[in-house]
């Protein structure tokens, strides 16, 4: 066995937590190792120390690299020997071009002078390596998300790479765009190129890894030279088996509980492009329904327009909650109405980081905790105590800064604090996004529970076997549009991704009429 | 990642220290501080007289530092307070000294202008979204111009008494001219009291709720200090000469904000704003408004600091509160605020403006040039933040 990187008994100590603990992975030669844990199982932790984020003699263990121990004193040494991380959150400037970017720290220039020509000769060399067809002089900031990971791929081309890391490189791409990358890795792969690819998506990881490392709790749990079958890939992960990924349900539908009609938002940005087009759907209490779709498809701008009017202009809609017509055009007027969003960013839109697991809950009702503009802090920190326990906060106490909670404990926190308003409408964007699949058990387990208590719930999902398992019926968005309605029992994959694929046919004007769009509407 | 269900262990002063460092810091520096001074000046810092001055000389820069906090917790900074205060008061003493108002009306108008000047400004900032440092960079220009220009570049002086008497005037005592003042007494330990009655009451809800992490001994320490400071700092200047009146109005004010971000929720809503915008406006926050508000807040606070400044000089100058945003901001940046917004207290930026006093105060009385005395400034307000960046960077 020709092993590229052999990292032998790893540990790792922050103070007070044990992040690694004597932890091995071997990676052959030419192959693609999938890294996989739930989140905090210290994957990130383990890249950080083999890129050299953590120089050497921070950490207790080996790296044998090539056969030979290696000592990085940070990020340069590392690429110097042909290992390039590739982070989850994108590291691009956007308003600098894809040249600019790939060259970004790494200019080809003489004595400071940048030679544009070459940059952009190489530039383009590189954009076909991964397929991209863009200009070296576009943007990125006008790149989608899967494009401009296109872009970060480049720019790890650009220099000598010969071990690849991918940190969760396709949190943020649809479907077509993640196939495509992983169909991109692979042929790397066969051209000689070592990987690391780490990843929540399992059903990917079968796609292209060759085998895979598991670690648990800062152990390495398993390593095995071919890969797995998923539901023994968890069983490893959690440290039990999960028969059922979702809870059982028992759904009591009642009667309309909201109505939305003629929804229409335009882009503020750009000039009679429509985000929502036309959108017209009902929600019952008791429900749990599920929007479908394409990254860019218009869901989260259709939640959020009707949540406060917090994205796009309104052309055209109204909502109607129990009957009477509501006025949803501010936030504090949405959350009047019955009305809760939970973000799909919880750390840029839904937490205030800095601030502790206590002071974020009330947030989005302060009056709950006050009398006459004065906080009642006894009460506060009841109210803290009590989600902390009924949600299973992971945390060492409600003072905890939310800033140090994993990715699911953080958005339980946001949970919190829209459970708090008592809301009769939930709508979850991507509520299990980056998050462990214990941690999304519960928060499963928790939609359920609330649409038993008669509420009603919105889930927007790009993880469709989710949307499968959870809801009561899916509408199926595209460009904008809602396409489809479907009971969940009849719906299955590959009928969603069909109807998606067959609506964006031949409907790329946004001058659409409603006729034209029940006639291209597929009825199920 | 621990999964624990209990709250901290209440003894564990390490740590407790470690969270903390940054309050228990700067009280501790302003100690220091001051210790070295009563030293170095041979005993003449906390002469009761000194002491007094020392309270007249900062009040204007307490006031400011107050509402300049909650202007930087959001997010924002103002540039304009010395222009605005020195605006006011050109203003205050026209209509005192040219048109013979009577002076509490007077001082209403004033702080009306200096609300109306904050509004004009927070109204770009918040609903227009411009940057506060361009608006009040401004504003500092603007009104550093209409105060010249208003002055004629004369000055406007002297004041009746009674305006005077705003800035230097002590209270007065109610039982009969003795000394030490009884009034004064009464109300500074009454303070005292009170302060430490609400300490313990705190500190006894946070041990009813399991809360309470400062160990006992740094609580029972540190309010032990704070109430005989207080009883012997009213005590030596009630046998000078009496509460000065502007420390009633800087500890009516430091309290009422104190309260304000600390207890209420429009408090909240700041630190919020400041932590997160997008997230507390997704929250139902009316960002716009407190945003405006907390600027009108601060034009009103540097309106009352600038009638403080001309009544204290007895005449409104063209070149009064040149510099002023710059001791303000500073202090509440050696309080601990953070640039980013979010961060901060009211009481940190009181000990902050306290540490720039004494260290001005302390420096001028053993001579140091004022050349010297800038440098000395800048290094200590350097090294404040780089405590706070080191002190971040490792936890």
């Amino acid at each position: 066995m020709d092993a590229i990187l052999e990292m032998r008994g790893i540990t790792k100590e922050f103070p007070g937590v044990k992040a690694l603990n004597n932890v091995n992975m071997t990676v052959r030669r030419g192959e693609i190792r999938a890294l996989v844990g739930e989140n905090g199982a210290g994957k990130s932790t383990l890249m950080k120390v083999l890129s050299g984020v953590y120089p050497h003699g921070s950490y207790d263990g080996e790296i044998l690299y090539n056969g030979k121990p290696v000592a990085f004193r940070g990020i340069p040494d590392s690429e110097e020997l042909g290992i390039v991380i590739i982070h989850q959150e994108l590291a691009l400037v956007p308003q600098m071009t894809i040249a600019e970017n790939i060259f970004l720290g790494n200019e080809l220039a003489t004595r400071g002078v940048i030679d544009w020509n070459e940059t952009n000769r190489r530039t383009a060399e590189l954009l076909a390596k991964v397929g991209l067809r863009e200009s070296p002089q576009t943007k990125v900031g006008s790149l989608g998300m899967g494009k401009q990971q296109l872009v970060e791929i480049a720019k790890a081309l650009s220099k000598k790479v010969d071990l690849l890391i991918l940190d969760e490189p396709t949190s943020s791409l649809n479907e077509h765009d993640s196939d495509a990358l992983l169909q991109l890795l692979a042929s790397f792969r066969d051209q000689g190129m070592t990987a690391i690819l780490i990843s929540h998506k399992l059903n990917e990881l079968s796609q292209v890894a060759d085998s895979v490392t598991v670690l648990r709790d800062g152990a390495t749990v398993a390593q095995h030279d071919g890969m797995l079958p998923e539901d023994q890939i968890i069983k490893e992960m959690v440290g039990r088996s999960m028969d059922d990924r979702y809870p059982p349900r028992d759904p009591q539908i009642g009667e309309v509980v909201m109505q939305v009609r003629d929804w229409t938002v335009e882009d503020p940005d750009r000039d009679g492009r429509l985000m929502v087009k036309n959108a017209k759907f009902d929600l019952h209490r008791g429900e749990v329904l599920g929007i479908a779709g394409l990254m860019g498809a218009g869901r989260t701008e259709l939640a959020m327009s009707i949540f406060g009017r917090s994205v796009g202009k309104l052309r055209s809609g109204e909502v109607t909650i129990n009957g009477s017509k509501v006025d949803v055009s501010t936030v504090p007027k949405a959350i009047k109405g019955g009305l809760a969003y939970v973000t799909e960013d919880r750390k840029s839109l839904g937490l205030v980081l800095i601030d502790t697991i206590r002071r974020n809950i009330p947030l989005a009702h302060l009056g709950g905790i006050a009398a006459k503009g004065v906080v009642d802090s006894q009460r506060e920190a009841e109210i803290a105590r009590d989600f902390r326990k009924r949600l299973n906060i992971r945390s060492s106490s409600i003072e905890q800064e939310t800033l140090n909670l994993s990715g699911g404990n953080q958005q339980k926190v946001v949970l919190a604090k829209w459970l708090f308003t008592n809301p009769e409408i939930l709508i979850l964007d991507e509520p299990t996004r980056g998050i462990d699949v214990g941690a999304k058990y519960e928060i499963y387990t928790m939609i359920r529970d609330l649409a038993e208590q008669g509420k009603s719930i919105i889930v927007i999902s790009s993880e469709m076997p989710e949307l499968l398992g959870i809801t009561d019926r899916i509408l199926v968005m595209n460009e904008g549009r809602l396409v489809a309605e479907l009971p969940t029992a009849e719906a299955t994959q590959e009928k969603i991704m069909s109807i998606i694929i067959r609506s964006g046919h031949n409907l790329t004007d946004d001058q659409i009429t409603p006729e034209q769009i029940e006639a291209e509407t597929p009825h199920v | 990642m621990s999964d624990s269900t209990q709250s901290r262990p209440t003894g564990d002063t390490f740590g407790f220290i470690r969270r903390n460092i940054r309050e228990y810091g700067i009280l501790f520096a302003l100690i220091v501080i001051m210790i070295f001074f009563q030293i170095a000046t041979g005993g003449i810092l906390f002469r009761p007289v000194n002491l007094t001055n020392l309270f007249l000389q900062n009040s204007h820069i307490v006031i400011m530092a107050v509402g300049m906090l909650l202007v930087i917790v959001a997010g924002h900074i103002d540039l304009s307070v010395g222009s605005v205060a020195a605006f006011v008061g050109a203003l205050a003493a026209l209509m005192v000294v040219k048109m013979g108002l009577p002076i509490p009306l007077v001082v209403v108008l004033s702080l009306m202008a200096g609300a109306v000047i904050g509004g004009i400004q927070g109204y770009w900032i918040a609903y227009w979204k411009i940057p506060s440092f361009i608006v009040t960079l401004a504003g500092m220009l603007v009104f550093r111009g209409l105060t010249m220009w208003i002055l004629q570049g004369q000055n406007i002086g002297p004041f009746p008494r009674e305006f005077q008497m705003i800035a230097s005037g002590f209270i007065p005592d109610l039982f009969g001219p003795d000394k030490p003042n009884t009034l004064s007494l009464i109300l500074g330990w009454g303070a005292a009291l009170a302060i430490l009655w609400l300490a313990i009451r705190n500190r006894r809800r946070a041990e009813a709720n399991g809360v309470a992490d400062e160990p006992f001994a740094f609580f029972a320490a540190k309010n032990a200090l704070i109430f005989l400071a207080l009883v012997w700092m009213t005590w030596a200047l009630a046998n000078f000469r009496g509460l000065p009146n502007v420390f009633i109005v800087m500890a009516v004010l430091v309290a009422l904000y104190a309260f304000v971000s600390e207890r209420m929720t429009v408090g909240r809503r700041i630190y919020a704003i400041g932590g997160n915008s997008k997230a507390a406006k997704l929250s139902g926050i009316n960002s716009e408004r407190v945003v405006f508000l907390t600027f009108v807040n601060m034009g009103m606070l540097a309106a009352l600091a600038g009638i403080v400044v001309a009544a204290r000089l007895n005449s409104a100058t063209p070149k009064a509160g040149v510099g002023f945003e710059l001791d303000v901001i500073a202090a509440v940046f050696i309080g601990g605020a953070s640039m980013a917004g979010g961060v901060g207290t009211v009481i940190g930026a009181v000990v902050g403006a306290f540490i720039m006093g004494v260290m001005n105060n302390g420096m001028s009385i053993l001579g140091i040039g004022i050349d010297y005395q800038q440098v000395i400034k800048g290094l200590v307000l350097m090294a404040a933040v780089i405590f706070d960046v080191s002190n971040k960077s490792k936890s």
